[in-house]
């Protein structure tokens, strides 16, 4: 029971932050519009895949992209608490690390579901004016999309949890963008399609955990996919699943 | 109520907290008297289970630190150093936050809020954001978060470090109202000498990791065996002066010389003949500075010329 309130606590917290920076909420949906309108429209004046325009085909990479950059800034956001006292405070509060684990993983995890429900909206009226066709939105595939990106969601944040709990100052977070998010980015087939690599590409591609999110996405939406629905779905769960045992692991061992 | 054994923390380098022992009664305020970078921190940090010793242990209302910090932990409560309330969250959020943290009531929660809110004169401004609060205003309200689960002991970080005179005074009144109405048992780390001599009951002057002494302020003072003559010259005759047995001491103190002298004001004529042309003399009785220069041979400030903040905000800037 005290563990759950602390949890609450946590989520509470991250919860009333992210809602009143209203700025971080209108710069996390503009910057995936921008990647949508302008690389989208750009390359999309002369790529397409048969039927289904560049923009419609990036939609789905889009919406991982924000999963991708939130949830990681998220977890990587504790050097910040770490730096001014508030992680001591929670930190000697008498409760158990592995619950101050799972706290930060339900708030950043909520934070981008947040993010995903308002990109998922604006789809709906991309689809209705004509922007975007050939996108399959009925219920059964936004559940879907949702399981899929909040699963995927949940890896993301602990990594990011984990690099900032080894993390003694924010410096090392223009070194993680550069590092870990453009590559997971870029290498995730969410600009392009996987099914024709290169050899000496698709290695990386095919090692990435966003990877199966994108193509388990883009299958139920679009269908085009690599792989089976039910086969990126263990994909990342298994990510995300190692992910939180080692996360737990880096919090049991961080120091302050 | 705490039983401090032989606690010692290495780093890779440095002893930061060298082999400290002592005991501290229930209902005391005790303070650890020090410059920055003496040790004082990091002694809190393993009494508040938050860093592991190198070796040796300590208890906490008789819970022990390594092997019951869950325990520790439910006894104690701490106000930093550095902020450590949410600026994005009112003060009334920080309250119900550190409420839930510790697994309390809901009635009891929201019941003890509005006691410590009351205590620290807070009440009018609970539902503005923290970030909105002046810096004594936000230590006031860390304050209040660290008592609201009516621990056992209090740790106080530096409290009233950065805060303008008006506010340490607010500080320093809670502080003694909460020792004498509630029984605390309060900790504070300070390197103000003026803070320590007006609250604490005894307390630990603590240098390079080691304790130096221990006392009552009013003791330490008094150990000294004299009152401070402080003299301005260019030269001393300190051979001549160690001679007189009423001369206790000679310091080097900010470039002038203290002298600790019993019975000063009786003496004092016989010192003057001895040295010769002075610049200025001044009378007084002891301070903890003194206290402080006697135990260690140097001025606290010497030994870091305000270190901590300024090296700080250095760093901060350069971030």
């Amino acid at each position: 029971m005290g563990e759950l309130k602390g949890i609450y606590a946590l989520w509470y917290r991250e919860i009333k932050v992210f809602t009143r920076e209203r700025s971080r909420v209108i710069s996390s949906i503009i910057n995936p519009l921008l990647w949508f309108f302008i690389i989208g429209g750009g390359l999309g004046a002369s790529v397409s895949f048969g039927s289904i325009n560049y923009q419609t085909f990036i939609y789905p990479g889009i919406l991982i992209q924000t999963a991708l950059f939130s949830s990681i800034f998220f977890g990587v956001y504790i050097v910040w608490d770490k730096k001014i006292d508030f992680m001591k405070e929670v930190l000697v509060a008498p409760m158990n690390r592995t619950s101050i684990f799972v706290g930060k993983i339900l708030g950043g995890s909520t934070d981008t579901l947040i993010q995903i429900i308002i990109l998922l909206t604006i789809g709906v009226v991309f689809i209705a004016t004509g922007v975007m066709s050939g996108i399959n939105f009925n219920f059964f595939t936004i559940f879907v999309t949702i399981v899929f990106l909040y699963v995927t969601t949940v890896g993301l944040v602990s990594i990011g949890l984990i690099l900032g709990s080894q993390m003694e100052s924010p410096e090392g977070f223009q070194l993680i963008i550069s590092f870990v998010i453009f590559p997971m980015f870029f290498l995730s087939g969410a600009l392009f399609p996987i099914n024709n690599l290169p050899s000496w590409l698709a290695p990386f591609i095919l090692a990435n955990p966003v990877t199966y999110a994108v193509d388990g996405v883009r299958g139920v939406l679009i269908g085009i996919s690599r792989f089976s629905l039910v086969y990126d779905f263990l994909i990342i769960c298994i990510f995300s699943i190692i992910m939180i045992l080692i996360g737990t692991y880096a919090f049991k061992k961080m120091k302050i | 109520m705490i039983n401090i054994e032989n606690l010692t923390k290495k780093f890779e380098k440095i002893t930061a907290v060298d082999n400290i022992s002592l005991q501290i009664k229930e209902g005391e305020i005790f303070g650890l008297l020090g410059p920055n970078g003496a040790g004082k921190t990091t002694t809190l940090l393993m009494l508040t289970t938050l860093k592991p010793p190198t070796s040796g242990t300590a208890t906490i209302n008789n819970f022990d630190i390594i092997k019951q910090p869950d325990m520790v932990r439910k006894s104690i409560g701490i106000v930093f150093q550095d902020p450590s309330s949410d600026e994005i969250l009112t003060g009334y959020e920080n309250l119900k936050l550190h409420g839930w943290l510790y697994d309390m009531p809901d009635d009891l929660r929201e019941q003890r809020i509005t006691e410590v809110l009351d205590l620290v004169d807070l009440t009018d401004r609970k539902d503005d954001l923290v970030k909105k609060y002046s810096g004594g205003m936000r230590r006031r309200l860390e304050l209040a978060r660290g008592l609201m689960h009516h621990p056992k002991v209090l740790f106080l970080d530096e409290p009233t470090l950065g805060l303008d005179p008006q506010s340490r005074e607010y500080i320093w009144t809670y502080v003694e109202k909460l020792s004498k109405e509630k029984n605390i048992t309060i900790i504070l780390t300070t390197h103000y000498m003026d803070e320590a001599d007006k609250l604490c009951d005894r307390l630990a002057i603590i240098d390079s990791g080691k304790i130096v002494v221990i006392g009552s302020p009013k003791k330490l003072k008094k150990d000294l065996g004299g009152d401070i003559i402080r003299i301005k010259a260019g030269k001393l005759n300190i051979d001549a002066l160690k001679k007189l047995t009423y001369v206790k001491n000679i310091a080097n103190c900010d470039g002038e010389f203290c002298l600790t002298v019993e019975d000063a004001n009786l003496n004092l004529q016989e010192i003057l003949g001895i040295i010769g042309k002075v610049d200025s003399v001044e009378i007084r009785t002891p301070t903890l500075d003194d206290v402080f220069l006697h135990y260690t041979g140097r001025g606290i400030r010497e030994s870091s010329p305000e270190g901590g903040w300024a090296e700080k905000a250095m760093h901060m800037r350069s971030k």
